[in-house]
Order: structure tokens, then sequence, then C-alpha cells
């Protein structure tokens, strides 16, 4: 299983290697001067020319993808346009806010999509599988700044008032609550609809089958029997999901006026501010790569062929 | 159906009588339809009955009802399934459940898909038996004693291990010792030995004759193979579209069946033929097909090695061997599906390439194949005339009249010409396979090779699509018949070449190999193959070649 752990490890490699360069490309593309934005219009000539030299922007293209990508090898994110702090600098606050909204939404999200999942499965065509059906049905087909904005309605000083509905520095842990509702409720409905699938699966197996012969508890069968096998593939859906929560969570930040790197990335662009961009871009693929790997980990400690073979 | 008390049956009647059936009858919801009608039958202690039925006949659904179990969207409307003290049928599902495993328990047809991939044999083989008066210690000590007694290791090394670590064999017997582990009265068994070869087969069969009669269990055993029935069961119980048509003691059933169905099911069943073949006439041509020294494999594994073999036209040669011996391998090399093979392979004298890409459209259109599973080789989605069509245009060329290529081929498969227009899911399994076989008649082949063309039939149907086989040699074709069933070879080959392992062990005319076998491992084989002697007045040549089995179609 190492083995195989060292491979899946190599190709996350070889794939954030690839979105580095397709990133840079992209922020090569923008329109407009980089050197022209950050001095602003009444910038004279020679001090345009001394920044384009200081910014490496004269060099050939290649070069300066070398140089930032020897840069980012040695922990050096280089500085942002706009604000002239290190990016590295400028973002640890930011990854710490949005880490820990990410975090709880994954958490809240989870274990209760799975156990709607599983239990629709094991009440396939009965009231309680119908509506979590529709249920998730419909909240998938809403945009999750939709979402968010039902959850502000609804919730927020305008309809119940319980909680409130912009982030403010010095507030509550209350602030919390709608942006991680919003989240989990955007990542949990596919995640219903593959465990139930799944389950169903299982639950039709002819070993699911033998362990009711045998005299099993239907909870016996469910969890013992029945989950482990659903794990593998689940894992793999449920990591789709909280990776796509780090790119989700840019509109929610925009949204609830959370101050993570949704919000900083929104920013950057504005200002044209290629470092930063870079930056936060590389980290949300970085996160992508890295919880599909772990979903891959889980996919293979689940399987006991893989687990024994590779002892 | 709560009736619990029996009105005729004292105590010392039902002495030994561990499963007593009375009328049960299961309905499919919503259809209504009775699956299994007013079904009676009773076990006794240390006996086992085999139920005998083809594919849709409700053995399952009767066997699975034994356990009070239903599929989803099936119920029990009528009867009682009394086992030991308990009616199960009345009982809530809280009640059948603390019996499942102690009183009545179940073995499956297929262990490798009823073992739990996910979870160690000592955590499935404990937890089957529920028992909260023992303590752990005492569970583990019964769970070793039970797999001592079906000849499984019992330390704890062979407890921590997964099924997928054990071979098919020994897989059915920790399904075996699962369901012995809490000594319940009654067992069922749905077709336990199906995926296993046969010398593995008679081992199993053993364990579980020496078992029953050990622990004094009765024994239900589904199947539909009537040799090992024959072979096993003290009783017989036939069933045929949801009735038990005949319940009797085995050796009567045997030697004066009642019923008509019975009549035919035991007719159409391939006999061992060990004497009374003809002698192969000597041959000097040419043969259509020659082999020598072909080895094969995938990638770096090697699966044959030194094949040597020949077809001459209008002959049929059996490939037999068990699964994982390399006769498909060998099949699908002649047809140009498999690749990585080397030696000499000369079709009609020429030399054939391995892929079939590089194949001539004549060599192509002249070597056809039949697939093993009929439900997966049609296109769902095409019409049969569709179906026979498209290898004819490829192969031969725009036909002036398709229509009568249609008929031809379909006549040729015994079908009739309106079959044309259906879609394969309008058909039946046998009529599925004719249908695969017209296909590749259509472009008129000289060498069909079958690839276990029967093993997925019932038995009746299997003797159909036999004498299909056996009608289309006489006209000339020449058959490369690939099967693990030595009964069938018996019946059909003119020549057989056994394998073993990627190795051809023996090689010969199938009378001279059949009756005087001279490798240890063909030996082996016709000695485990379970076999029965038919007694009844008018009983048939073997595998039903005479008229009579033209009736077994209307059945």
């Amino acid at each position: 299983m190492t083995r195989l752990i060292v491979v899946r490890l190599f190709f996350g490699a070889l794939t954030l290697w690839a979105v580095s360069l397709v990133v840079f490309a992209a922020t090569q593309a923008l329109p407009g001067d980089a050197a022209q934005l950050i001095l602003g219009r009444d910038a004279t000539p020679e001090r345009l020319a001394a920044l384009r030299d200081q910014l490496n922007l004269d060099q050939p293209v290649a070069v300066q993808y070398l140089q930032w990508l020897q840069g980012i090898l040695q922990g050096d994110l280089g500085t942002s346009f706009s604000n002239r702090l290190p990016v590295a600098e400028y973002l640890a606050d930011p990854i710490r806010s949005s880490m820990t909204l990410m975090g709880l939404s994954a958490l809240v999200a989870t274990p209760i999509a799975l156990f709607v999942g599983a239990f629709s499965a094991l009440r396939r065509d009965r009231g309680f599988d119908h509506a979590s059906s529709m249920g998730t049905l419909v909240v998938a087909s809403i945009p999750e700044f939709v979402i968010g904005i039902l959850a502000i309605l609804l919730l927020g000083p305008g309809g119940l008032g319980l909680f409130p509905s912009v982030y403010a520095r010095d507030g509550g842990p209350e602030q919390w609550v709608l942006p991680v509702l919003t989240l989990a409720l955007a990542v949990a409905p596919p995640i219903v609809r593959m465990m139930r699938a799944t389950m169903i699966e299982v639950l039709e197996s002819e070993y699911v089958q033998q362990a009711r012969l045998k005299g099993m508890s239907e909870r016996t069968v469910l969890w013992r029997h029945a989950a482990p096998n659903a794990i593998g593939p689940v894992a793999q859906v449920v990591a789709l999901q909280l990776a796509w929560l780090a790119g989700g969570v840019v509109a929610i930040e925009f949204l609830f006026n959370f101050p993570g790197i949704g919000k900083i990335l929104m920013d950057a662009i504005e200002n044209r501010d290629v470092p930063l961009i870079q930056a936060v871009v590389l980290l949300i693929a970085g996160i992508y790569i890295l919880v599909n790997l772990i979903a891959d980990v889980i996919g293979l400690a689940a399987n006991p062929k893989v687990r024994v073979a590779n002892r | 159906m709560t009736e619990q008390t029996e009105k005729n049956t004292g105590p010392e009647t039902r002495n030994g009588v561990v499963l007593e059936v009375d009328g049960i009858t299961v309905i499919g919801r919503p259809s209504d339809v009775e699956i299994i009608s007013d079904v009676s039958l009773t076990v006794n202690r240390g006996e086992i009955l085999g139920l005998v039925g083809e594919s849709g006949s409700g053995k399952t659904t009767l066997g699975l009802s034994l356990l009070a179990h239903l599929k989803r969207a099936t119920e029990i409307v009528r009867g009682r399934v009394r086992v030991g003290e308990h009616d199960l049928a009345a009982l809530s599902e809280r009640q059948v459940r603390r019996l499942r495993g102690r009183a009545v328990a179940y073995i499956p047809q297929s262990p490798a898909s009823a073992l739990n991939p996910a979870l160690r044999l000592g955590v499935q083989l404990s937890e089957a038996l529920h028992d909260a008066s023992l303590g752990r210690d005492q569970v583990m000590e019964r769970v070793r004693e039970v797999l001592r007694e079906v000849a499984l290791p019992d330390d704890d090394a062979f407890l921590r291990r997964y099924p997928h670590q054990l071979s098919g064999g020994q897989q059915q017997r920790v399904a075996i010792a699962m369901a012995f582990v809490g000594r319940p009265d009654l067992i069922v068994m749905d077709e336990p030995t199906t995926g296993l070869d046969v010398t593995t087969q008679a081992h199993v069969l053993e364990t579980i004759r020496s078992m029953t009669r050990d622990y004094g269990t009765a024994g239900v055993y589904i199947s539909h193979d009537m040799a090992v029935v024959a072979d096993l069961a003290d009783d017989v119980a036939v069933m045929y579209r949801g009735e038990l048509v005949e319940h009797g003691r085995t050796t009567e059933v045997l030697s004066d069946p009642r019923h008509e169905y019975t009549r035919r099911l035991l007719m159409a069943v391939p006999l061992l033929r060990t004497s009374g073949h003809e002698e192969p006439e000597a041959r000097t041509d040419e043969p259509l097909l020659r082999i020598g020294d072909l080895s094969a494999g995938y990638g770096r594994t090697r699966v044959l090695e030194g094949i040597d073999l020949s077809v001459s036209a209008g002959e049929c040669v059996a490939l037999l061997g068990e699964s994982g011996s390399g006769k498909t391998t060998l099949s699908r090399s002649v047809a140009g599906l498999h690749h990585q093979f080397s030696g000499e392979m000369l079709f009609d004298g020429s030399p054939l390439a391995t892929s079939s890409y590089r194949r001539t459209a004549d060599q192509r259109r002249r070597i056809q194949y039949v697939f093993q599973n009929p439900y997966e080789a049609l296109n769902p989605r095409k019409r049969v005339r569709e179906q026979i069509l498209g290898p004819y245009r490829h192969l031969v060329g725009r036909p002036d009249s398709p229509d009568r290529v249609v008929a031809e081929a379909l006549e040729r498969a015994a079908l009739p010409a309106s079959y044309a227009d259906r879609f394969p899911e309008q058909l039946s399994g046998g009529e599925r396979q004719r249908v695969c076989i017209a296909r590749a008649v259509a472009t008129r082949p000289d060498l069909l090779v079958c690839d276990e063309i029967t093993s997925a039939l019932d038995v009746s149907v299997q003797a159909e699509i036999v004498k299909l086989l056996r009608s289309l040699q006489d006209e000339g074709m020449a058959l490369l018949f690939v099967t693990h069933n030595i009964a069938l070879v018996s019946n059909i080959a003119d020549r057989v070449a056994i394998l073993n392992k990627g190795e051809i062990v023996e090689y010969g005319p199938v009378g001279t190999v059949m009756s005087s076998p001279e490798h240890e491992y063909t030996r082996a084989l016709i000695a485990d193959t379970p076999d029965f002697e038919l007694s009844f007045p008018g009983a048939p040549e073997r595998l039903g070649m005479d008229a009579e089995s033209d009736e077994v179609r209307e059945v």
C-alpha cells in the first residue's frame, strides 16, 4: 500500500506542477501592464521601466516562470503588487480563517450526509427516502450563493433574526453559523445521493443477504456488513465535494464578507495583483489534490485486497 | 397462519421430522402472481432432500422461505414452515432472527459473493454463533472445532484472513462451517457447488453429507443438477412452475418417476458414457485446423504450453478442462481474439495470423465463435435480423435477399423465421443461444468454436442445443466444443483433449479416453463426476438424442 501511496503522491506533485504552468500562463494572458496598474495613470516612463526591471517583467516568459517556480519551491511566494507585503505573510490569516470555515462545513456536512444517505437506502421507496431524495435534488439544483441569500433572508436579521449575516472582526461565534450552514448545504446533496445509491447496491448483495440469514440485527447488517463496503466509492465523492469547497468558498466568503482566501482572491483579481492570484489559485489546487489523495488512501485502506497484499 | 398446534400429528409420529412445510404460498407484489403455490414437504433428521427444478421454477424462493426470508416485493400469504417446534411463517421478524443460525441456517450458491469481502473470517464465523449465553472463549472454541470438522486450519492466522485470500473450495467450506457453527436443526443449501470444479465439488459434497449425518441435521439441497442430487439426497422433490410435482425417495423417483415433467427432466440430463462409443474412422487427409506446439499467455504469465490439436471437417473435438485450465484462451486464440500466442496454427493448410485483424475476410468467415453467456452476447438494442445480417454483410457482402439469409440461418438454428423481428429481451435463454448460433452459421463457416455454450442454460434446453449442434455437424461443420462438463463430452464429441493447467494431458477418440483413461487427472475427473442410472421403462438413450426430447421444448 505504501508503494501505491507514493505513486499517488508523485502524480499529485505532477498535477500541481501542471497547474502551476496553467496558472502562470493564465496570469500572463491577463490584459494590461502590471507596472502601469501598480503605479497608476500618471507614472513616469522612468519609474515604469524601473518597476518592470524590479518585477522581471522584461525577461522572457520562460525565465520569469522558472524564477517564480524556484521562489515557490523555496517557500517564497513573491511580494504582493498592491500592498508590498510578502504574499506568504499577507495570506497567513485568511488561510487560517478559510481553512476553519471549510473544516467546520466538512465536519457538519459529511457525517450527516452519510447518515441520511444510508438511512434512505434502508428505507428505500418509503417516506423518508422520497423526502430526502426530493430535498437533495432541490438543494443540488440551486447555486450555492442563492442558498446563502435564502439562508440570510430566512435566518438573518431580515428574517427570524437568529444569526448575523455579515462577518465582523469582533463578532461572536454565532456569525459562523450562516456561512457554515450554506457551505454544508451546498456540499451535502451529492454525498447523500451517492451514499444512498452505493448502500442500495451493497444492501442487495449476497453477503448482506447472508448476514440477514445468519440472524444479524438490522443495525449490525447496516454498520458492520454494509457500510465498510460502501466507504470506498463514497469516499471519492466526499473528496470531490470537499475539494469543491476550496473553490466554492470564494463566492460564499464574498457574500458574507468573510475575510478568507476567497475574498482575497476577488480583490487580487480586481487589482491585477498577479503574485497573489498565483499563490491563491495554486493553494486551492493544492487543497484539491490533497483531499483527493486522502480519498484515494481511504478507498485503498477500505479494500482488504489492497491492504493485505501490500503489507 | 398463527395456528401453532397440529391436530393430526402427535409427537410420536413427528419423531425425526425436523422440517414440515404445509401449503406454503408466496406471491409477488404488486402483480399478485403466485411464485410458489401450495407446497408441502417434510424432511427427517439426518436426511437430505434434493429440491430440483429449472430456473424460474421457484426453488430458490422456496428455499429462502424456509428461513422466512423473502426477497423484495414478495410475500408469504399462506402456509406453515415448521422447523423443530417453531412455525417460522407465523413469527415476528425479531423472533425469526433469533432462530436463524440456530434452528435453521443457509449455505449460499456462491461463497465468493456471500462472504463479506471487508470482514475477517473470524468475525464472520463467530457472529454466526449469536448465542448470548456463550462467552467469547467458548464461541472461538466452537468456531475452531467446526473449522477442523470441515478440514480447514483453525489457527489465529487463518481466522484473521479475508475471504479473497482463500480458494473457491475453501470459501465454500467456510460457508459450510458458518452454517453448522450454531448446530442448526435444518440447513438450506442453494446450489452450493455450482462454481466449483468436479474434484472440489466431490470433496464439498462429502463434507456436507458427513456433517448432516454427524449433527443429525436435516438438509434441503437446492439444485438444477440431477446427477448431484441423485448422488447426495435421500429424498427428491421436483419443482415446476412454482408447484411441487413430485416428492419421494430418491431411488424410487429415479426408477419410477410419476410426473411427466420429472421424466423429461431426467431424460435431458447428460449422463457419463464410458462405453459404447463408435471408433472414429481413421483420417488421413489434412485436418481443417491444425495446432502445433502452441503456447499462449497474458503478459509474462504462461497459460498454455505445447498444445497440439487438430480438427477435421465434420468432426467434433471437445476441449475439456476446469476453470483456469486455459481452454477459453485456446479457443479465443483460434478465433483471433487472443493475440499473445506463438506456435503453428494452420487453417485449411494456410497459416492463421495471431490477430483477427490480420486474417483474411474469408478466414474470418470460415471460423465463427459462439459465446458462453447468451444474455450478454446479443446487442439488446438490435433485432434478431440485424444481429444475423451484421456479420454477414461484413464478411460476405451485401446479400441479394437479406430475408432469405436470415430465414435460412434461423432455420438452421431451428427457430421460426418470424423470430427475425424480435429483440433479445423477447427471447428465452435457449432461444437467445439459438440466435447466437444462427448468427454464427449465417456466414456458412467451416469451423464453429463453442465456448461453454450450454453452461448458462437449463438441462432440457442444453439437450436441445446439443441436438442442434449434432445436426450442424452432420451437415459437415467442424466443432471445437469447449466445456468443463465431462458427461456432455462423452455424449457429443468424436475426440477429446483434456486440458489441465495449460497442458493437454490426454488426447484421443472419446471412446478410448472414457473407457480406458490413461492419465491420472482424467481418471480423477471421471471418478469425481456424479452419475446415476436411469432404470424406468422407456428410459431414453442418454442425452435425449431421440425423438422424445422434442417434447422437452414444449415444457
